[in-house]
């Protein structure tokens, strides 16, 4: 059993110090400071020793798990590699140590890096202009479904009042929707796991500003008709949002803009390896066609004679969804990211993202009901509900994983499978990494009828065992005080 | 393909498990005239070194605030990283590891989350904080929309020596929802009290002031909270978490809800992203703050422990009805925002302040007198403040660039009507040599000098 461990405000001793200012020189100090509003009471910060804050947060890391220690098939999340030579780049001085308002004459390494990651992202996605901007796949949402409210403002001279999503939406789809003034109609998905077309004809009308639909979807399915139900919506004058969150089983596969698709997103700390960093930063870049280009978050960048500079003056904008152009240090991460794979390996990617997908789904099949059991694309659905019936919660066999050493699938998510466990290996997988992962999970079905008390009191290996989440909630403690 | 490590035997033998001759057959479901039948039109893959030349040699177009002498400010500060946060926070287990779902295999996340928290509501005054928004203008943008859920009301009142971009980001943010903003008049670069105390009325939700403002003004904000008090608005502010050490903490002066841009805590300029969008409130609105929120727990052993908590408020939750579409945050970056601020503690914190305190007030003074160079507000300022110039601003910027010296922001870019001003400041970087030869350039430019 491992100790509970220390808050750094623990660690806190008067007098204890942990950084050195830089010394002031005479003359500065000399300089009349003015009268302000004094800080009467200091901030009860903790004061501790350089060293001892490096022992307390590399020790504490340790309790994390993490994608460079192991398995981590996160549905949906896409828990790839991150290449560690992208973060040594992001962190030179030539590119951490730019200023959002330096003059672009001083920064057209920047600009280049923009323009070279935005060239390539409209390739990957064939539409026709991008914006940067947004800094996660949320943001991502919200910016085109302001871009398409400006769209409709400026053509039929109202917003619309409606999008439509399916009910295995993403949560931020429906929350994003909302802040941007619309309302949310959801729609049913069909028995197998796709749009049904005929519950979409009855919710299409000219209010219908827009459809957002997940594609591939959340249950890893490609949508096949996806051309039709975007032609549908187009026919009512809606417009159609691609999620790009699945887009790691796309790349030189197939294209949101050949599809057809108005707009979509791109997150680029899922398929394009920027880390997810404990739960960000991330980066929604949005791609669109080029009828909604006049609307794109401002400033965009402009190119002539391999000079770029910002373009501030953008009369149909839709303003600003960041206090600057995003987050950059992503920006660079991707760019290199794109340099090393270069176009086959993109697609290598998705290629092997599919496969090792289909081969947990195979494996697997036999033993746990897969929810759509046929050809899946990066992704694949298991329902628990067999297990359940044996005794064993979906929630128990996720526990149970991390007795393993594994970091458990997404549980419960998308909404419309039962005990849902949602796996997505990537292809920075190895076969016997899979292999073993298989072993495990058909060894934790054994267990069900070895030791159902083994599932429910998972995990036990743990730092810290199973946490009482509704007593976090009803004895609420969310920041120390000093006593 | 150095990050696959899937062998070709392996993915042969992995078809003919799975069932299929190959690969395509297993993209059936895409119609054949939606697949793209060609390579992606874009270079071939590089090895390591060679994507590193091609990014080096990029990042050498730039000038930098590293390499060279930077004064630039505006809502991104050069204040100095102390190397063990750099160290820290390059970790495999913080950079790659992901929300944290599963609270028994997250425990550092959730903790470093935890600390974070409180030291946010230390530095502010304030009874709550949240695990970070995007960056400072959506924060903003987040605690309007909350204001307005809370009042029940649509306006807000806005002067415009709030952050220019923060306020056009809440503009695109929140007016869909039917929310306005509203400018407030300025004296001398701060907020006309006379005017403010006018505009108040049973329709505003709220009234955000910054501070200190973006001019670096250090205004009296006291009496701007009461008045919105008084007639039942929220007070928002806009607060530099590194001026905490010395400023009396917005919270002190009674305020609802306090936003900032932690990126001077211990994170990378990085030409505008990724930044930290602090959020911060009383406990009385904790239920409708947005974003991700850790609490203390117990596991079934007794041992304390850290989970996400009033994850009801979220997305993933409560769908359409969520305060926020919040999802991914800026996790790292307040990771290194509490490193940053474990190092410095309170005299650390207190000292920094000082010594900007003490670089902006000589900067000033060494800039009076000059003739064509003329301060543009009087008032307290902390690190940062406004100059109007005789001859062009851009002008000044380039002949200083070529000198590598990144001298300020103009104010033309942001529609204050100050097309001859441009903005400077100073941090604990910037040595004596450095704001002399300032003051020299600024001279030697005006002089018409080479
Ligand atoms: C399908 C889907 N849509 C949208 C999102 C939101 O992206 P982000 O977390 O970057 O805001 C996610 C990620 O969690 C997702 O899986």
């Amino acid at each position: 059993m491992q100790s509970e461990s220390q808050l750094i405000f623990e660690l806190s001793r008067p007098g204890r110090v942990g950084y050195d200012v830089p010394s002031t020189p005479r003359e500065i100090l000399a300089a009349q400071v003015p009268d302000l509003p004094r800080r009467k009471v200091p901030p009860k910060l903790p004061e501790v020793s350089e060293n001892l804050v490096v022992r307390h947060y590399t020790n504490l890391s340790t309790r994390n798990h993490h994608i460079d220690k192991d398995f981590y098939p996160l549905g949906s999340c896409t828990m790839k590699y991150n290449p560690k030579i992208n973060d040594e780049l992001a962190g030179i001085p030539g590119f951490g140590g730019l200023h959002p308002f330096q003059m672009t004459n001083t920064a057209q390494g920047a600009l280049e890096v923009l323009q070279r990651l935005s060239d390539a992202l409209l390739e990957v996605t064939g539409m026709d202009a991008i914006t940067l901007q947004p800094a996660a796949g949320a943001q991502g949402e919200l910016t085109a479904l302001l871009m398409f409210r400006a769209y409709h403002q400026k053509h039929g001279g109202r917003p619309r009042r409606r999008v439509i999503i399916p009910d295995s939406a993403h949560g931020t789809n429906p929350a994003s929707i909302v802040i941007a003034g619309y309302e949310v109609t959801e729609l049913k998905s069909g028995a197998d796991g796709l749009t049904d077309i005929q519950a979409l004809k009855s919710a299409l009308s000219d209010d219908v500003a827009a459809l957002m639909i997940t594609n591939p979807n959340t249950v890893g399915l490609f949508e096949s008709r996806i051309a039709e139900i975007i032609e549908l919506v187009h026919s009512v004058g809606g417009l159609v949002y691609m999620d790009g969150a699945n887009l790691n089983a796309m790349l030189g596969v197939s294209r949101p803009g050949d599809m057809g698709f108005d707009a979509c997103h791109i997150n680029l700390h899922k398929t394009f390896s920027t880390p997810h960093g404990g739960g960000g930063p991330g980066s929604g870049p949005v791609a669109v066609k080029s009828s909604l280009a006049p609307f794109l978050p401002s400033p965009v960048i402009n190119t002539r004679d391999g000079v770029h500079w910002w373009d501030w003056n953008r009369p149909d904008s839709i303003g600003h969804v960041h206090s600057f152009y995003g987050n950059f240090g992503m920006h660079v991460r991707a760019l290199a990211y794109v340099l090393s794979m270069g176009g086959d390996g993109l697609r290598a990617i998705s290629e092997n993202a599919i496969i090792n997908a289909n081969y947990l789904r195979v494996k697997l099949s036999g033993t746990y009901e897969v929810a759509y059991d046929r050809p899946c694309t990066h992704e694949v659905i298991l329902s628990g509900d067999r297990q359940k019936a044996r005794g064993a919660k979906t929630l128990d066999i996720a526990k149970r994983l991390l007795d393993y050493g594994y970091h458990p699938p997404t549980v419960y998510f998308p909404l419309i499978v039962h005990e849902a466990l949602m796996l997505e290996p990537t292809e920075s997988e190895s076969r016997e990494t899979l292999d073993e992962f298989i072993q495990v999970m058909l060894e934790i079905d054994r267990e069900i009828t070895r030791d159902p008390e083994l599932l429910k009191s998972a995990p036990h290996t743990t730092p810290v065992r199973r946490l009482d989440e509704a007593g976090a909630a009803r004895n609420l403690d969310i920041r120390y005080t000093a006593k | 393909m150095r990050y696959i490590p899937n062998t070709p035997d392996d993915r042969a033998a992995m078809l003919r498990d799975i069932g299929v001759s190959a690969f395509e057959d297993l993209l059936s479901a895409i119609p054949g005239n939606l697949r793209l039948n060609r390579p992606l039109n874009l270079p071939d893959g590089k090895s390591e070194f060679d994507v590193k030349s091609i990014m080096r040699s990029l990042a050498r177009k730039n000038l930098n605030t590293v390499d060279h002498t930077s004064f630039l400010g505006a809502g991104s500060y050069d204040h100095y990283v102390p190397t063990a946060v750099n160290t820290l926070s390059l970790r495999s287990e913080y950079v790659t590891a992901y929300t944290p779902y599963q609270p028994e295999v997250a425990q550092a996340t959730l903790q470093v989350i935890y600390e974070f928290q409180s030291m946010i509501c230390e530095l502010y005054g304030m009874e709550a904080a949240n695990a970070s928004m995007y960056d400072g203008g959506t924060a903003l943008a987040e605690a309007i929309m909350l204001a307005a859920a809370q009042t029940r009301r649509t306006n807000i009142l806005c002067p415009p020596n709030v952050h220019p971009l923060y306020l056009r980001v809440a503009r695109t943010l929140v007016e869909p929802q039917g929310i306005t903003l509203q400018p407030v008049p300025l004296r001398d670069g701060g907020i006309d009290r006379a005017a403010l105390e006018s505009l108040l009325n049973g329709g505003i939700a709220a009234v955000v002031v910054q501070y200190p403002n973006f001019f670096g003004i250090v205004e009296d904000i006291s009496p701007f909270i009461t008045a919105a008090q008084a007639n039942g608005a929220l007070a928002i502010v806009v607060a530099d978490p590194l001026a905490m050490g010395v400023l009396e903490p917005p919270g002190s002066f009674g305020a609802d809800i306090v936003v900032g841009e932690g990126q001077s805590l211990g994170n990378l300029q990085s030409y505008g992203g990724p930044y930290l969008g602090l959020f911060a409130c009383k406990a009385n609105l904790i239920r409708r703050m947005p974003g991700r929120i850790v609490g203390v727990t117990r596991d079934v052993d007794g041992r304390r422990g850290f989970v996400l908590t009033l994850q009801t408020r979220e997305q993933h939750i409560r769908r359409d009805k969520a305060t926020s579409n919040i999802c991914t945050n800026e996790g790292l970056c307040a990771t290194r925002a509490t490193f940053y601020m474990s190092m410095l503690g309170p005299r650390g914190l207190a000292s920094v302040g000082e010594a900007c305190l003490h670089r902006c007030a000589y900067l000033r003074q060494q800039l009076t007198g000059i003739p064509g160079v003329h301060l543009a507000f009087g008032g307290p300022h902390f690190k940062e403040f406004a100059i109007r110039l005789d001859k062009s601003v851009e002008g000044f910027l380039h002949y200083m660039a070529e000198r590598k010296v990144l001298a300020g922001v103009p104010l033309k870019w942001f529609g204050l009507r100050m097309d001859d001003s441009l903005l400077v400041a100073v941090t604990e970087t910037k040595s004596l040599e450095d704001l002399d030869g300032f003051a020299a350039g600024v001279k030697q430019y005006l002089e018409g000098g080479k």
